[in-house]
């Protein structure tokens, strides 16, 4: 498990932007009625995005919102590890440390973060970088990588090398935007390095399995009884 | 060898437009009406005749758990959650699925659905997956937009609403009813079962979870025939699969293969072979992180499906191989595995929440090799009992890797010891010493 505590200040209160609240509203059509609680991670997710973390006044919000007993939603909040529940940098710089990234060098990306930012949770004095190790985000054939979290954007940024990443550090220091995806230039995205093994048939592309079926196999003989 | 006409995931890495026409072009949406028309039953029929097994782990027939549902709707609603909270280490096809073939998903949603009398379907996606859900969030507002799902969908007089939910960081929500309490609000914590999804599920209401694969495949199986998708693999584990290799081979990647491909050919066609070669191969973790390892010798011969990896006392899990090779730190390789699951158990249930731990701390040491040899035997011990003793599978999957460790690697866990204590004459119990003494 991993234990985790809302920060020491906390801000006043909290309000909606109204591009925010109406979105909020748009959510609650996707659920029945009475189950509007569904929406609390959502919810605390766009917090997050409009105010770079999630403060108490916040989850205060969220339960008023969505009629829901206060300690409820600060489960949610401490229980989901992506909830910021303190200030980070601008860029929240996040690497991937489980084994499969770890056996392709994330150990020394952590190196880099903790030599050019610091300790992990914590953002630069100027408040423009931070950076955590977090567990496996997917992109396992594209390790080692990491996912730059800012205000507008959780972009992945794959087959990553500690020189590149230093690189890419002091660019969003300067408050410079990187494309996001794979680093290497010889692969677009999870294909192999050098071109695809497969997929190289032209007919898959030129239509033809868009042409009409004229009755599905099996759609005779099998007729199930009712 | 898979040729590529029978590939399913035609757009996989992405190189062609996700979007609907493209799609359609490639052959996504293509007699959906006349699927429909067949009717529940026999859509249920044809995947339980193809062997669809699931692809999210567990390996479980998927026409047979769509077949658990009620046959008639009653006072509640029927739902079908897709699971797309890929967090499983080693595993990122969902999120190929999602970005770059998302209408496959989306049909299969509507056919899955129909099949088993759900109005509504939930696409639950890991949190940090933003980009994925606002690609597949795009796709469905184009499906919408062209009458696809919606009211009267595909014009099958069939009314069907999709919508795409996020976590926000939580391994345990791939586990189904922990899946379905976070879609509900709550702590993602798995619920004890029975009852079990079909007849108690989201908000109480009969639900099946599937994975994003056994979802998007489901459509075309029935387009091509579910003799086609048997055609592949050996009996008992048909179909074609998406492989995710990474790790210690020269070109990792996702490829989709047929099952039943030996791990050795899949390695060397798609991904130029093992880093320094077949013979400088250690060890392969097979399905996922959950699964125990299996050495060389292993790894040599063997076929890649569930009954395969099962004989040899692993697991095909998500197919996400994990190659290292004989660099490879074994021992801390493993203990990283029993960080992650000490980091993501939910905390519900005592073995898995202290075990978890337990397991990391004494793994951590093992690497150093500060312990004692007796303290192998413990920590096999340790892990049979959290194995089995808890709520969801958690518990298994962390006691797993560390039993595949021990299984296969328990001489280079003695060595280690044996060398660590040999630099340290004087060292009786080491553990117990503080710092600066044992670095001496």
């Amino acid at each position: 498990m991993s234990a985790r505590k809302p920060a020491k200040n906390q801000p006043a209160s909290f309000e909606w932007t109204p591009e925010n609240k109406a979105w909020c509203d748009e959510q609650l059509k996707k659920y029945p009625p009475g189950r509007q609680a569904s929406c609390v991670i959502p919810f605390l997710w766009r917090g997050q995005k409009q105010e770079g973390w999630v403060s108490i006044p916040m989850m205060e919000a969220v339960a008023r919102q969505l009629d829901m007993p206060y300690i409820r939603v600060f489960e949610v909040a401490t229980f989901y590890t992506m909830f910021n529940l303190s200030p980070m940098g601008e860029h929240h710089v996040q690497v991937c440390g489980t084994t499969p990234c770890a056996l392709r060098g994330a150990g020394d990306l952590i190196e880099v973060c903790r030599r050019v930012i610091g300790e992990p949770h914590h953002p630069t004095a100027d408040g423009k970088l931070s950076w955590a190790e977090v567990e496996c985000l997917g992109a396992c054939v594209n390790a080692p990588m990491a996912q730059v979290s800012t205000k507008d954007a959780d972009h992945y940024y794959e087959d990553l090398t500690p020189a590149l990443l230093e690189e890419m550090l002091e660019k969003w220091r300067r408050g410079e935007k990187i494309a996001p995806g794979t680093a290497n230039p010889k692969r677009h995205t999870s294909d192999p390095e050098g071109g695809p093994t497969t997929l190289k048939d032209p007919a898959l592309y030129d239509g033809s399995p868009a042409a009409p079926i004229g009755e599905l196999p099996n759609a005779r003989p099998s007729a199930p009884a009712e | 060898m898979l040729q590529d006409k029978d590939r399913i995931f035609t757009n996989l890495y992405g190189l062609q437009d996700w979007r609907l026409e493209a799609a359609k072009k490639r052959g996504a949406w293509n007699g959906t009406r006349d699927i429909l028309a067949m009717g529940p039953d026999w859509i249920i029929q044809q995947i339980k005749e193809s062997g669809l097994r699931g692809r999210g782990g567990a390996g479980f027939p998927t026409g047979l758990k769509w077949s658990f549902m009620p046959k008639q709707v009653g006072e509640r609603p029927h739902y079908l959650v897709v699971n797309a909270d890929e967090s499983e280490p080693g595993t990122c096809k969902d999120r190929d699925i999602m970005r770059h073939d998302p209408h496959l998903l989306i049909e299969g949603c509507l056919v899955a659905s129909f099949a088993m009398k759900a109005h509504v379907c939930y696409i639950y996606i890991r949190g940090e997956y933003v980009d994925e859900r606002e690609r597949l969030q795009a796709a469905i507002d184009e499906a919408y937009a062209a009458g696809l799902i919606g009211k009267n969908a595909c014009v099958s007089g069939w009314d069907f609403d999709v919508y795409v939910h996020h976590g926000a960081g939580a391994y345990i929500c791939g586990e189904e009813t922990a899946l379905l309490e976070s879609l509900e609000g709550k702590k993602g914590q798995p619920r004890l079962k029975p009852p079990f999804p079909a007849g108690a599920g989201l908000y109480g209401c009969p639900t099946t979870v599937n994975n994003v694969e056994s979802i998007a495949v489901a459509p075309t199986i029935i387009r091509r025939g579910a003799d086609w998708f048997r055609r592949f693999g050996r009996e008992n584990n048909h179909g074609t699969k998406i492989f995710c290799i990474s790790g210690h081979v020269e070109r990792p990647c996702n490829v989709e293969e047929e099952m039943s491909i030996p791990l050795r050919k899949l390695i060397e066609t798609h991904c130029g072979g093992v880093r320094g070669g077949w013979d400088n191969l250690k060890a392969v973790i097979p399905g996922g992180s959950s699964v125990p390892l299996i050495p060389k010798e292993i790894c040599d011969d063997v076929l890649m499906d569930f009954d395969a990896l099962r004989d040899v006392k692993s697991g095909l899990g998500t197919a996400a191989v994990i190659v290292m090779d004989k660099s490879t730190d074994i021992v801390r390789a493993i203990s990283r595995i029993s960080y992650f699951y000490k980091h993501e158990s939910c905390g519900q249930c005592t073995p898995c929440r202290e075990g978890t731990g337990w397991m990391w701390r004494v793994l951590e040491r093992m690497a150093e090799g500060n312990a004692r040899t007796e303290e192998i035997d413990h920590l096999l011990d340790v892990a049979g009992q959290v194995e089995g003793h808890t709520i969801c599978a958690l518990g298994d999957a962390a006691a797993w890797p560390v039993q595949g460790l021990i299984r296969h690697f328990r001489h280079e866990i003695e060595e280690r010891i044996n060398r660590y204590r040999a630099d340290r004459p004087h060292v009786a119990v080491p553990e117990n010493l503080p710092e600066s003494v044992a670095a001496e």
